[in-house]
């Protein structure tokens, strides 16, 4: 049930985008398509899995033991940034559409706030291991949702005549504070 | 404190490294170090005018030959130049692209759906799959119009996109957004190679030429005096105007949407008109032909299909030989179509222009005997065109057919095309109701004999075409209409005296669809003669491709011709290719233009990607719905006729060509006729008795 609870705040009630605000520069950049929006949301599921399960044990195997935790941002980013080179390396050879399809945004992950985030939102609440594992998966999740959600009203709204000033970024994030004010509607529900 | 701290982020550090070098190692991709060279020599803009995302994009889209040297739309010549060097492509041969609107039919239809706010091409085609009547055509938002960057295009005053080619760059903007498919980027080699599709806009007449003729373009282009225009236009299908604008049947004319209202309009009459104009300039109009690739290709066959695969070739780059069995040029237009329709003179210019352009010429060489596949192999040719024709007579198979006296047709035909004697009678009778058995007719009369026509079905069954049938009513031949030859007589040396005939009723429809022919027994009569003319149908050739041993590696149809995939024309050996009345057996010359066409185009195909291949959604019949009859709000106008250029008397005893071409005045006429139709638009602005405005025609004559 606590796992249920945890999945459900991670996706609907604190989700990493609309209601901690992390992470926006590649959901307003990679939103402009479904189709990109499911590949990157699938790539930072996997990325934020795999980074808050290794940073987890770093965290707890490296800086915890030695008093360290004030290295935990530096040791977390370069954790993240190898890990995301070696997603590239792998997709590159494995999946070479998905790859393709990714493009630029790939490499954003290494710099993407909403993965280093949920690593540390982890510590922070000290979960174990297995409560890493779902919180941060079910993070990617809640990431991956908002970003498909978006694409679809910006793909149906780019076949709308909307002033010039007012096209792709602007209404994007317009859109976003909209997409944020809705979800607030889950606050209290779980925490 | 900082030991450890150093200790702990360079042990990560390191960590990482390691695992990134194994998997650097293990995970390796290969990739083309021209995608780097072509990306640095590119713009560097990343402004995604060209459809890629980024210069990155580009280079990889270039490399993978996707995208051509120009594929940077604002690097203009300095950049294409500096990525055709490192592709290892001449500057020269970069194609110079543009964006090509399809859709130029009359006014837009009507609107059958409400809209609901959202004027977008796009969201009506997403949201209503297509607002207009017209499934394939243009909708009129202008979406293109905002999605190009370089101002380009506006909407037209019809409600259709108008491209001005000084800015467009082809960048293929337009064409990602257009929802119809009716703006593309076309360059020269794309236009010759494209197939007529069913989401093209295809007007009843286009569907219907053979030659795939983009005919409602140059008879605008016509209208607005643009005659290089027009005859571009018809060169990118066809290279012989001249030829075709006097014989063809003109089979457009008989689906012409104005012929449900008045006449068809005179199309062929166009095509001759521009064609003549040309010719009588004393000058040629360029031709734009690809840079030699120095790839050779064999056309065996120097008939219409020779000459077209061999022009088309020759345009898309290769270096074609024309190996003929005659002394010249032309097939069957200079040996079995008379001087009277096609003058030499005329012909021999045509053949002149194809043959400028850089097309070799062997003749009086026969295949088979002088030369072979094999021998065209060693040669160097990398593939083989068979285009001979189908010039094997049938027999009537009756007692008498070998007395003197008793020939084919086509050996007459190409004995007074050769200019020797034909040996000819006073009294002639010409067996068969084709256009060649009218030929053999008409130059019979003008040889002075009096000629009877036998022909076992109808006049109405006749398939000689009805202006041709007509003509030579008007020179005195004589039909003998439900006859058929039961034997020939000769006299004691063994030439022909008689042809005895039985009378014949029409029974039931057979597999063509024309009503059997059923003697009726003992109407014998007896038809005096001296000379008989057999022109009951003609086959291919075929004994060439046997060799000694009687073995053949190509396969021969039931019909007697060659076999071949009916869209690519590639024979049982992939690198051969046939077309023309040797694959189709006897059929109209713009068929064999036509198919000369599609046989280099597969050339091409299977020369540069090793497959030819078509689309799958290839035009083949006419489409139905575009063949609707009700054509509301058109007025009246009277069809032009050619004109005669000698009278009756003269004709019977010359072999001038008998139709001029039509006046400037009479052209104008013509143009002001045609609907602009397109699938199911058409221009309905003409209203009973209004004239046809000068503006709208000729400016520029």
């Amino acid at each position: 049930m606590d796992y249920f609870v945890l999945i459900i705040a991670a996706i609907f009630v604190n989700n990493i985008v609309l209601a901690q605000y992390l992470g926006n520069c590649p959901f307003i950049g990679t939103s402009k398509e479904s189709s990109v929006a499911i590949g990157m949301g699938l790539a930072v599921v996997f990325v934020a899995t795999m980074a808050a399960c290794i940073t987890w044990c770093v965290q707890q195997f490296m800086l915890a033991p030695n008093d360290l935790d004030y290295l935990q941002t530096i040791a977390f980013i370069l954790v993240i940034a190898a890990l995301v080179q070696f997603v590239e390396m792998f997709l590159k050879k494995v999946i070479p559409p998905l790859y393709k399809s990714l493009g630029i945004f790939l490499p954003l992950i290494t710099t993407n706030c909403a993965v280093l985030g949920i690593a540390i939102i982890c510590q922070r609440e000290e979960f174990s291991f297995i409560e890493t594992l779902v919180f941060s998966m079910a993070s990617g999740f809640g990431f991956m949702l908002a970003l498909v959600v978006l694409a679809s009203i910006r793909e149906r709204l780019d076949l709308a005549r909307v002033p010039v000033s007012m096209k792709g970024t602007p209404l994007g994030l317009i859109m976003a504070g909209l997409m944020s004010l809705a979800f607030f509607a889950f606050k209290g529900m779980a925490s | 404190m900082i030991t450890a701290s150093v200790l702990v982020l360079f042990g990560i550090g390191l960590t990482a490294a390691v695992i990134l070098a194994v998997a650097s190692k293990v995970l390796y991709v290969y990739e083309d170090p021209r995608i780097a060279q072509v990306e640095s020599v590119l713009a560097g803009a990343n402004c995604g005018g060209c459809g890629f995302p980024g210069c990155a994009g580009a280079a990889q889209g270039v490399v993978d030959g996707k995208a051509g040297a120009t594929v940077c739309v604002i690097g203009g010549d300095e950049v294409a130049k500096n990525v055709a060097a490192i592709m290892g492509l001449d500057f020269s041969s970069v194609e110079k692209k543009i964006a090509f609107v399809d859709c130029t039919g009359g006014t837009r239809a009507e609107e059958i759906y409400e809209y609901q706010g959202v004027k977008d091409c796009r969201a009506q085609h997403m949201l209503y799959s297509g607002s207009k009547m017209c499934p394939e055509g243009c909708l009129g938002y202008g979406t293109c119009v905002t999605a190009c960057q370089f101002g380009a295009i506006a909407m037209g005053p019809d409600g259709y996109p108008v491209v001005d080619p000084e800015l467009c760059t082809a960048c293929g903007g337009c064409e990602q957004v257009c929802p119809r498919g009716v703006i593309t980027i076309w360059g020269m080699t794309a236009r010759i190679k494209h197939l007529n599709e069913n989401t093209d806009c295809l007007a009843p007449c286009r569907q219907r030429c053979p030659g795939q003729i983009n005919i409602p373009r140059y008879i605008e282009q016509v209208s607005r005096g643009d005659f290089a225009g027009a005859l571009e236009t018809i060169r990118e299908r066809i290279p012989m105007p001249l030829s075709i604008g006097r014989v063809c049947p003109h089979p457009c004319e008989g689906v012409c949407r104005r012929g449900h209202v008045d006449e068809s309009v005179g199309i062929n009459m166009i095509k001759r008109f521009v064609a003549d104009w040309e010719m009588n300039s004393g000058q040629r109009l360029p031709i734009s032909c690809a840079p030699e690739n120095g790839r050779r290709v064999a056309v065996v066959g120097g008939g219409p299909a020779g000459l077209s695969c061999a022009f088309f070739l020759r345009r898309l780059g290769y270096s074609p030989t024309i190996f003929e069995s005659m002394p010249k040029l032309g097939g069957q237009l200079r040996y079995g179509i008379p001087e009277y329709r096609l003058p030499k003179s005329v012909l021999d210019w045509e053949i002149e222009g194809i043959l400028g352009l850089g097309v070799d010429v062997v003749t009086e060489q026969l295949f088979g005997k002088d030369f072979t596949l094999d021998s065209l192999a060693e040669d160097g040719f990398e593939a083989v065109f068979l285009g001979i024709g189908a010039w094997m007579n049938m027999t009537l198979r009756i007692e008498g057919e070998d007395s003197i006296g008793v020939e084919t047709g086509t050996e007459f035909l190409t004995k007074v095309g050769l200019g020797v004697d034909t040996g000819i009678g006073k009294r002639v009778v010409v067996i068969g109701g084709g256009n060649t058995a009218i030929d053999t007719a008409r130059s019979s009369v003008r040889l002075g004999a009096h000629v009877t026509m036998m022909y076992r079905r109808t006049r109405d069954e006749m398939p000689a075409h009805i202006e041709e049938i007509e003509g030579a009513e008007e020179e005195s031949v004589k039909y003998l209409y439900l006859a058929a030859p039961n034997r020939i007589i000769a006299d004691e040396s063994g030439h022909v005296t008689h042809v005895e005939y039985i009378q014949m009723q029409l029974g039931e429809p057979d597999d063509s669809g024309r009503r059997r022919p059923v003697p009726i027994e003992g109407s014998e009569s007896l038809i005096e003669c001296d000379t008989v003319y057999t022109s009951i149908g003609q086959k291919p050739e075929l004994s060439c491709l046997y060799d000694e041993n009687g073995a053949c590696t190509l396969e021969e149809t039931r019909w007697r011709t060659l076999g071949a995939d009916p869209e690519t024309l590639q024979t049982a050996i992939p690198n051969v290719f046939t077309g023309g009345d040797m694959h189709t057996g006897p059929a109209l010359v713009i068929t064999a233009l036509g198919e000369g066409r599609k046989a280099a185009r597969s050339i091409d195909q299977y020369l540069t990607e090793g497959v030819p291949h078509v689309s799958s959604n290839i035009q083949r019949e006419l489409i139905p719905y575009t063949m609707f009859t009700d054509v509301p709000d058109v007025g009246y106008r009277k069809r032009s006729a050619l004109p005669h250029q000698i009278e009756c008397d003269e004709r019977m005893c010359t072999f001038k060509e008998i139709e001029g071409p039509l006046s400037l005045e009479e052209v104008k006429h013509e143009t002001c006729r045609c609907l602009r139709c397109g699938l199911t638009c058409y221009n309905r602005d003409m209203v009973e008795g209004q004239e046809c405005q000068a503006e709208d025609c000729i400016k520029n004559p």
